[in-house]
C-alpha cells in the first residue's frame, strides 16, 4: 500500500461507485491531493455497489433524476462499460397501462426516446415473457447495463493519471476532526489525514460516519431481495452479458434481467426490511459482504410465483436452478431522494449518499461542480441535504417514511399523494379550529396544512360548474371541487388562510442591510415598513431562492420563504453571513404564526377588528406595520400570492388561536370562508401567473427566461449579479408562458385536466425544443376558476412565446389543444393588479 | 495404559501419528501403540522413539474395513482397561475411533489440541469449524476416545527411548465385522504428487477466471514439481475436480510453500492451508483478506505474474547463473 | 428403494466467527444458515439414487423450527418427505444426536417401509464430530462406510469408493447400509423455482424431542488468536518474477 498521505485537499470516504465517480470528477475539476478511503478491499469493498444488479432505466417522473441518469449513461459510455440492452416496463393491469402512458409523457418531456408496445410487441422483443399476462409495455431502447466495479476502477485510474488521487483501501474511518464547526481531518486505522473538505460517499455507512462529526445523513439501510437462476438454455448462445431487454414487471414490483447465462430476478415487493445503521456487520463477520445478507426465502416466495406467471418458459424448466439469492442492502431515504451537499452542521463536510448506480456519475459531476464553484449544471435542490428539518432527521421519521416509500419503488405515485406514516408532527395553533371545520390536511415540511375545508362543500351549490368538476380519475385523486369553490368565494368575498408552514428568519445588526443587499436581486435599501418580493441567485445566475423580505427597522429585516425550501434557504443565508458578526440570522419559524386574510372584503374585516387605519392611502400595497387587533399586537404585511387585497398577519404562535377567533368572528358579517392551500399555492397563483420555486424557478432557469427581469439592476453588488447582467444581454432561448386548455374533451368524451410535467407539442405533435435542445413541458398546472380555464405554465422557445400561439399538450396518451394566453408578467386575471393594489 | 493408534505405510509411521504420539505423551499415562497390517510391528518399534512403552500389532487382512479394526481396538481397550484411545485426526483415525465409540458406548472427541486428566474426567480443547473456532469441553467416563488435530502439535521424539515390547494378536473377526469389505485399491495415475504430500502447492481461486485460466498454474506447478490445488469456489463452479480442493471440506495441505493465486482467503479455504510453512500470495488486490496471513505477496494479475515466474525459473535453469 | 438423508442446520460464517456473550454458541445475528457441504451432497446423492432406482426419499434433521429452511431446501431439490426432530435445547452431542435419530428411525420402520440406504454427511461443518453416522449404523445393526466419494447401489449391495493417498479404496456392503459421504461425490443441483414452490406446500413432519443429557459437555467456545502477518511485498506485476524465484531458491524449492 502507498504510504498514507498526511494531508489532502479533499478526502472522499467510500470507494463504491459514488466515491470513485466523485474522486474522478473532482480531479477533472482541478482538485489536487484527493484521498479516497475505504475500509474494504478493491475493487469491491463490500458496499451496495458490489451486489447491484447494475441496470439503468432512463425515465423517471422527476426531471432532476432523469437528467442525472442521462448524464451518468453518457459517462459510462465514455468509459466503455455500458451495454445497451433496451428495457421494457410491462403492465399487468389497466391502471398500469395508464401509468405507462404517463411514463411516455415524461419521456417526451425529458427528451428520452421511448414508445408504448402491445403485449405481442413485448413478447417479440422478449420471447420468454408470457403475452397473456400483460397488457402492454413501455419500451426505452437506451436502457442498458453497466459494469459498475470496472467503471470505478477506471475512474480511479484516470484520477490517478491526472496526478490527483491517492487511494487508501483497507483503512477504516475511526473519527472525524471538527473544530468550531469546520472540517479539519479524518482519522483512520492506517493513519490520520488533515483535510478541510471531506465527502461522505459510503452508502449505508454514511449515517454512522456523519455522526462522528455531529452531522446527520438521514438514511436507513434496507433490504432488496434478488435471486439469480440458471443456466437458462435460451441464453446459452448469448455473447457478452445481455442480449434481451430488461423487463420491469411494475405491478409486482419486480425486475428480470439477463446476466450472461443466468436471469436475475429482483423484488421491491416484499415487506420493508430495514436495519439500524449501526447494526451492519463488519467485513470479517460477513459470509459474503456486509451488504449481502442471508436471503430470507419466505419473503420472496410470493414473488417467485409472480415471476413464474410472467416468464414460465424460463422458470418452469427444472434444470434452471436458483444459484444465488441475497438480501442486498441499499440505502433508503424518507423522501426517496438522494442526500447531497454540504451538511448544515459542519462546514466542509459533504454528503453524497443514497445514490443508485444509474445516477452516480451524473450526481458525482453535479456535486463536484457544487463543491468547486457552487453551481451545479443540473439543479439538485430536490436532493439537497439541507432540505431536512430536525424532526425529519429522527430515526422514527427515517424508518417510518423509508418503509412506506419502499413499496412505491415501482408504484404508481400520484404527484399529490400523501404519506400516511408519521403525520401530525407540526401542528398549527389553530389545528383544532381547522379540524372542526373539516380541514383535509396535506403535509408540508411536517406541517399539517388544510388543503381544503369540508365545511365549504356547502359552497358547491353556489358555484355550480364554475368549480370545474373533474371526471378523470387521476386528476380527481387528492383533489376536491371544494378547492375551486373556496377560490371563488375568496375572490368574491374574503378568505382566511393558515400559513403556518412559512419559514421565517429575522436578520438583525448594523450590517444587516449591506448583507441582505448582497444576497438578493432587489434593493433592500428601502424605507422601514416596506415589503420586498425578490429572488436570490447563485453565482451562475440560477434562481436559488424566491422570498419576501420585510424591513422592520433600520437594522432589522424579516425573510419569509416557503416551508419546502425553508431549511435550504436558511443554510444559504446563514453560510453567507458576514464573518465580522455585523449581521445575525435568527430562525423565528417556530416563534411566529401567520394568518392570511385576502379578498375584496379583507379591508372591511380587518378594519372591524383594529382601530388602526387600514385604508388604501394609509396602508399601501407592499407595506408592513404593527397594528393592534384587540389584545394582540400584530405585524400586518400587505402583499398577496393570490392577487387579492389583503394581509399576512404575524403573531407569536401562542396568540394564534386568539387571532384566528377574532378574524373568524369579525369575518362572519363579510362572508368569510376558511381557504386551503389548494387555492393559495395552486389555483389563485396560476391565475396570476405567479411562479413557484421548485416548479418554474430553480438553478437551471434565470430571471430573464422566467420573465422576472426588472427594468433596472441595482448598483449594489449581489450574488449572481454578473451572471444576471450577462443573461440580460444574451439572446433569450426560452420564455415562461401561461397556456390555457382550449378543449379538455378526451377521446372517451370526458374532460381531462393536466397535473404538470406533461410535454408541450407543436400542432403536428412534435416536441418543442429550444436552441439548447431543451424540451418544453408543463411546469405547473391547475384550475383557473375565475378565468374559466385550466391553466398551465411552460417555458417555450421565444418564437412560440407569442400570445395566441396554438400548441398541444400530451396527457395519458392523448393530445389536447392549448393556446399561449400569457407571456411575460402580465397575468390573465386582473392584469393591472387593481384588486390587489386598490 | 492409553492406547495410541499408529498409522503407517508398510512399516513407516505416518507423520500425523507421530504428532498424535507426541500429544499422547502429555496425558500422564504410559502408552501402548496399536498398529494393523503388514509392517505393523516395524512401525511399533519405530514409534518407540516417540514414547510408546508397548505395542500391539493386530494382524488383519487387506479386505478388512476400519469398522473391523475398531472391533479389535475396543476389545483391547476393554481387556487392558485403558482410560483412553488416541489417534491422529486423519480420516482413518476419525473413522476408527467413531466405530470404537459406537461399539463401546464411549464418547469420542475429534480434533483435540489439548487434554488434561481431571479425576475421572477429561478437560479437552478441540477444534470446531476446521479450526476456525475452539471448544473447551469436559467429558466423563471410563473410556474416552480422542483424535489429535493435524498440525496442532509438532512431532517430537523422546531423547532416550527404550525398546518397545511388541506383541501380536489375530482377533477373531466376526461375520458382522466383515460385512463391509475392501475389494480393491484403485491407484491413481502414477507420478502425480498428492496434494496432502506436496512440498509445493500452486493454488487457484475464483480470481483465475475460468477453467481455461488454470493453464498458467499447471505450467508453474509442473516446472516446480508441485501440485495444483483450488478453492471451493473453483470446484463449485465446475472448473476443476473436487479432488483438488483445499479446505475444510477438501484436502489439508502442509507444503513448504503455498503459492495462492487469485484466492480471497475465505476461512473455508484457509483452514485447509494452515499447515503450509510459507504462504506467497499473488493477487491484484493488495488488500485482499488473504494478505493478512501471507508471508510474501506479489501484487498483480496472476495471468501475467505466474507465467513470468515459470519463465524465470526456466531461464535460470538453462542460462548461466547471472553475475551477482 | 427407500433412502433417508440426515442433515444439520449450520450457520454460514464469514472470515471471522463471533461467539455469543455466554461463549456457548456462535453469534448468528448477521449470518445465514445452510446445511453442511457434505450433506448438500448427501441430499443430491439421495435424489440421484431415487432417480436411478425408484423409490422414495426422506430428509431428517434434528434442530429448531428454523431448520425447516434446510428441510425445504432438500424438498425443493427433490426429496419426498421431511421430518423435523424438533428441539430448542442445547447439549446435543454426537451420542445424543445419534440416539434421537435411531429412535426416530425405529418409529419410522414400525410405521412404514424401512430404509435401505441411510445417507449422512461425513462430518458436520460446525461440530466436526465424525461419528453420528457410525453410531446410528451400530445401533441399527447396519454396515457403515464413511468418507464416500462415489456410490453405486446394486441388487442388495452397494459399492462405495473413497479417496486415500495414492488412489481410491473400493468397499462393498450389503443393504441396508449407512453411508457417510463427502463433498465431491457429486455436484449438487440448485433448487428450481417450481421445486421451491412445491417444497413450500409440503408438510413437515414434526417430532418433539426431550432435552438431551450430553456426555461431552461444552464449557465454552473461543476464537483462536488471529494469525496475522505483515506480508513482504516482493514486487508488482510480472517484474516481480526474479524476486519470487530468489525466494524459491532460498526455500530450496528451486535449486540454485
Amino acid at each position: 500500500m502507498a504510504p498514507t498521505p498526511s494531508d489532502a485537499q479533499v478526502v472522499v470516504i467510500g470507494a463504491g461507485i459514488v466515491g470513485n465517480s466523485l474522486a474522478y470528477q473532482l480531479a477533472l475539476h482541478g482538485w489536487k491531493d484527493i484521498v479516497l478511503v475505504d475500509k474494504g478491499s478493491l475493487p469491491n469493498p463490500g458496499g451496495s455497489t458490489g451486489h447491484a444488479s447494475n441496470f439503468i432505466f432512463l425515465v423517471d417522473h422527476s426531471k432532476e433524476m432523469t437528467d442525472l441518469t442521462s448524464d451518468s449513461v453518457r459517462q459510462y459510455e465514455e468509459l466503455g462499460v455500458f451495454t445497451r440492452s433496451g428495457g421494457i416496463e410491462v403492465a399487468r393491469t389497466p391502471e398500469r397501462m395508464e401509468e405507462l402512458k404517463r411514463r411516455m409523457a415524461s419521456s417526451i418531456s425529458w427528451g428520452i426516446d421511448s414508445q408504448l408496445l402491445s403485449s405481442a410487441e413485448v413478447t417479440e422483443m422478449v420471447p420468454y415473457v408470457d403475452p397473456g399476462v400483460i397488457l402492454g409495455g413501455f419500451s426505452t431502447p437506451g436502457v442498458g447495463v453497466v459494469d459498475s466495479l470496472r467503471a470505478g476502477t477506471l475512474m480511479r485510474e484516470k484520477a490517478t493519471e491526472l496526478g490527483a488521487l491517492t487511494v487508501m483501501a483497507g483503512a477504516e474511518i475511526t473519527g472525524l476532526d471538527v473544530v468550531d464547526g469546520h472540517m479539519r481531518g479524518v482519522r483512520t486505522t492506517e493513519g490520520d489525514v488533515t483535510a478541510e473538505t471531506v465527502v461522505i460517499a459510503c452508502g449505508i455507512w454514511s449515517p454512522a460516519i456523519a455522526a462522528m462529526a455531529g452531522a446527520s445523513i438521514p438514511l436507513t439501510p434496507a433490504v432488496h431481495q434478488m435471486i439469480s437462476v440458471g443456466p437458462v438454455p435460451l441464453f446459452a448462445d448469448t455473447i457478452g452479458e445481455i442480449a434481451y431487454p430488461i423487463v420491469r414487471d411494475m405491478d409486482t414490483n419486480m425486475y428480470e434481467r439477463q446476466h450472461g447465462g443466468d436471469l436475475e430476478i429482483g423484488s421491491y415487493a416484499h415487506r420493508p426490511i430495514l436495519m439500524e445503521p449501526d447494526a451492519i456487520p463488519s467485513i470479517e463477520e460477513s459470509a459474503l459482504s456486509p451488504t449481502e445478507l442471508p436471503f430470507t426465502q419466505d419473503d420472496f416466495d410470493p414473488q417467485m410465483e409472480q415471476a413464474l406467471e410472467l416468464i414460465p418458459s424460463v422458470l418452469e424448466d427444472e434444470r434452471v436452478g436458483i444459484r444465488y439469492a441475497i438480501n442486498g442492502l441499499l440505502s433508503l431515504t424518507p423522501d426517496g431522494m438522494p442526500i447531497l451537499g454540504e451538511t448544515p452542521e459542519v462546514e466542509g463536510l459533504w454528503s453524497a449518499a443514497a445514490i443508485w448506480i444509474k445516477e452516480a456519475p451524473g450526481i458525482a459531476r453535479a456535486v463536484a461542480e457544487w463543491m468547486t464553484d457552487g453551481t451545479p449544471e443540473i439543479d439538485v435542490h430536490g436532493a439537497d441535504i439541507a432540505r431536512f428539518y430536525d424532526h425529519q432527521k429522527t430515526s422514527f421519521h427515517v424508518t417510518s417514511r423509508s418503509a412506506e416509500g419502499f413499496n412505491k419503488t415501482y408504484g404508481i405515485v400520484h404527484p399529490l399523494e400523501q404519506w400516511s406514516s408519521n403525520r401530525n408532527v407540526r401542528l398549527s395553533p389553530c389545528h383544532e379550529r381547522e379540524q372542526a371545520l373539516g380541514a383535509v390536511c396535506y403535509e408540508a415540511a411536517g406541517w399539517e396544512r388544510p388543503y381544503w375545508y369540508g365545511v365549504n362543500e356547502a359552497l358547491l351549490g353556489d358555484y355550480g360548474d364554475a368549480v370545474m368538476p373533474r371526471e378523470g380519475e387521476w386528476e380527481s385523486r387528492w383533489w376536491s371541487p371544494v378547492v375551486n369553490a373556496e377560490h371563488l368565494a375568496l375572490r368574491d368575498r374574503v378568505g382566511m388562510v393558515d400559513l403556518s408552514a412559512f419559514a421565517i428568519f429575522d436578520v438583525t445588526g448594523p450590517g444587516a442591510l449591506a448583507y441582505l443587499d448582497g444576497m438578493v436581486v432587489s434593493s433592500m435599501d428601502v424605507a422601514v415598513g416596506r415589503v420586498v418580493y425578490t429572488p436570490a441567485l447563485n453565482e451562475a445566475g440560477g434562481i436559488k431562492a424566491d422570498i419576501t423580505i420585510m424591513r422592520l427597522d433600520e437594522e432589522r429585516f424579516r425573510i419569509v420563504t416557503g416551508g419546502g425550501s425553508g431549511m435550504a434557504d436558511r443554510k444559504w443565508f446563514s453560510d453567507h453571513l458576514p464573518a465580522d458578526g455585523s449581521a445575525q440570522l435568527f430562525d423565528a419559524t417556530s416563534a411566529l404564526w401567520t394568518l392570511g386574510l385576502w379578498g375584496p372584503n379583507a379591508r372591511d374585516v380587518l378594519g372591524s377588528i383594529t382601530g388602526d387605519e387600514v385604508s388604501n392611502d394609509a396602508f399601501r400595497f407592499a407595506a408592513c406595520r404593527t397594528i393592534e387587533m384587540g389584545p394582540l399586537r400584530v405585524l400586518a404585511s400587505r402583499i398577496s400570492y393570490l392577487g387579492e387585497l389583503g394581509w399576512e398577519l404575524y403573531v407569536p404562535i401562542e396568540q394564534g388561536v386568539r387571532l384566528w377567533d377574532q378574524v373568524w368572528d369579525a369575518g362572519q358579517a363579510h362572508g368569510i370562508v376558511p381557504v386551503g392551500i389548494g387555492t393559495y399555492a395552486g389555483t389563485a397563483r396560476l391565475e396570476k401567473s405567479y411562479r413557484a420555486h421548485g416548479s418554474e424557478l430553480d438553478l437551471e432557469h434565470d430571471l430573464v427566461e422566467a420573465g422576472m427581469a426588472r427594468p433596472h439592476v441595482k448598483d449594489a453588488d449581489f450574488i449572481g449579479r454578473d451572471a444576471y447582467l450577462r443573461q440580460r444581454e444574451a439572446e433569450p432561448t426560452r420564455a415562461l408562458c401561461t397556456l390555457t386548455l382550449d378543449d379538455a374533451t378526451s377521446s372517451r368524451g370526458i374532460e381531462r385536466y393536466m397535473m404538470g410535467g406533461e410535454p408541450v407539442l407543436d400542432p403536428e405533435g412534435a416536441p418543442l425544443t429550444d436552441s439548447h435542445g431543451r424540451r418544453s413541458y408543463v411546469t405547473s398546472a391547475g384550475s383557473g376558476p375565475s378565468v374559466g380555464a385550466h391553466l398551465m405554465m411552460s417555458y417555450l422557445p421565444p418564437e412560440l412565446a407569442v400570445l395566441g400561439t396554438r400548441l398541444q399538450v400530451e396527457y395519458f396518451g392523448e393530445r389536447y389543444p392549448v393556446t399561449v394566453a400569457v407571456t411575460g408578467a402580465t397575468p390573465l386575471f386582473d392584469p393591472d393588479d387593481a384588486r390587489m393594489k386598490g | 495404559m492409553i492406547l495410541v493408534l499408529i498409522e503407517h505405510d508398510t512399516g513407516v509411521v505416518e507423520s500425523t501419528s507421530l504428532q498424535a504420539l507426541t500429544f499422547a505423551r502429555g496425558l500422564g499415562e504410559p502408552l501402548r501403540g496399536v498398529a494393523f497390517g503388514d509392517g505393523g510391528a516395524r512401525a511399533l518399534e519405530a514409534a518407540g522413539a516417540y514414547g510408546i512403552e508397548a505395542g500391539t500389532h493386530i494382524r488383519a487382512q487387506e479386505s478388512h474395513a476400519p469398522g473391523a479394526w475398531a472391533h479389535a481396538i475396543a476389545d483391547l481397550a476393554a481387556s487392558t482397561s485403558s482410560p483412553a484411545v488416541v489417534a491422529a485426526g486423519t480420516d482413518r483415525g476419525h473413522e476408527i475411533l467413531a466405530h470404537v465409540g459406537a461399539r463401546a458406548s464411549a464418547p469420542f472427541v475429534a480434533n483435540c489440541i489439548a487434554a488434561e486428566r481431571d479425576g475421572d474426567a477429561w478437560n479437552l480443547a478441540r477444534q470446531r469449524w476446521g479450526g476456525s473456532l475452539l471448544e473447551d469441553a469436559r467429558v466423563r467416563g471410563p473410556l474416552t476416545l480422542l483424535t489429535v488435530a493435524l498440525h496442532a502439535v509438532a512431532a517430537d521424539a523422546v531423547p532416550d527411548a527404550a525398546a518397545v515390547a511388541v506383541d501380536e494378536i489375530e482377533p477373531p473377526f466376526s461375520e458382522d465385522d466383515q460385512r463391509v469389505r475392501k475389494t480393491a485399491f484403485e491407484a491413481t495415475s502414477t507420478g502425480a504428487v498428492s496434494l496432502g504430500d506436496a512440498r509445493l502447492v500452486v493454488g487457484g481461486g475464483r480470481g483465475v477466471g475460468g477453467a481455461e485460466g488454470f493453464v498458467d498454474l499447471d505450467a508453474l506447478a509442473t516446472t516446480l514439481g508441485g501440485t495444483v490445488g483450488v478453492s471451493r469456489a473453483v470446484t463449485s463452479a465446475g472448473w476443476r475436480p473436487h479432488a483438488e480442493q483445499i479446505g475444510q471440506t477438501g484436502e489439508r495441505i502442509a507444503p513448504d510453500l503455498y503459492i495462492a493465486c487469485g484466492i480471497s482467503g475465505a476461512s473455508q479455504h484457509m483452514v485447509g492451508c494452515r499447515g503450509a510453512k510459507k504462504l506467497l500470495v499473488i493477487n491484484t488486490d493488495a488488500d485482499a483478506p488473504i494478505l493478512a496471513r501471507a508471508d510474501y505477496a506479489v501484487v498483480g494479475d496472476l495471468h501475467q505474474v505466474v507465467p513470468a515466474i515459470t519463465t524465470e525459473v526456466a531461464r535460470r535453469r538453462t542460462d548461466d547463473p547471472p553475475e551477482r | 428403494m427407500n433412502v433417508l438423508v440426515c442433515v444439520k442446520r449450520v450457520p454460514a460464517p464469514g472470515s471471522r466467527i463471533v461467539v455469543t456473550d455466554d461463549a456457548l454458541d456462535i453469534d448468528t445475528t448477521h449470518l445465514g444458515f445452510t446445511m453442511s457441504p457434505h450433506e448438500e451432497c448427501a441430499v443430491e446423492e439421495a435424489v440421484r439414487q431415487i432417480e436411478a432406482h425408484g423409490g422414495s426419499s426422506v430428509v431428517l434433521t434434528l434442530g429448531p423450527e428454523a431448520a425447516v429452511e434446510q428441510l425445504q431446501h432438500a424438498l425443493a431439490i427433490g426429496i419426498d418427505r421431511a421430518i423435523l426432530l424438533e428441539t430448542d435445547a442445547t447439549g446435543w452431542d454426537a451420542i445424543a444426536t445419534a440416539d434421537a435419530i435411531v429412535e426416530a428411525l425405529r418409529t419410522e420402520a414400525a410405521n412404514s417401509t424401512p430404509f435401505h440406504l441411510l445417507l449422512f454427511g461425513n462430518e458436520a461443518a460446525d461440530s466436526g464430530d465424525y461419528q453420528v453416522a457410525v453410531r446410528v449404523a451400530h445401533a441399527l445393526g447396519m454396515p457403515c462406510v464413511s468418507g464416500v466419494k462415489s456410490l453405486e447401489v446394486g441388487d442388495g449391495t452397494l459399492v462405495a469408493r473413497r479417496d486415500v493417498r495414492g488412489g481410491a479404496e473400493v468397499f462393498t456392503a450389503p443393504l441396508p447400509a449407512v453411508v457417510a459421504v463427502k463433498e465431491g461425490i457429486n455436484l449438487p443441483r440448485f433448487p428450481s423455482v417450481p421445486g421451491r414452490l412445491k417444497a413450500r406446500k409440503k408438510e413437515i413432519e414434526r417430532r418433539p424431542q426431550a432435552a438431551p443429557t450430553p456426555r461431552v459437555e461444552t464449557i465454552r467456545l473461543r476464537v483462536p488468536p488471529e494469525q496475522r502477518s505483515e506480508a513482504e511485498i516482493l514486487g508488482r506485476g510480472p517484474d516481480a518474477a526474479p524476486a519470487v524465484v530468489d525466494l524459491l531458491e532460498q526455500l530450496g524449492i528451486v535449486e540454485r
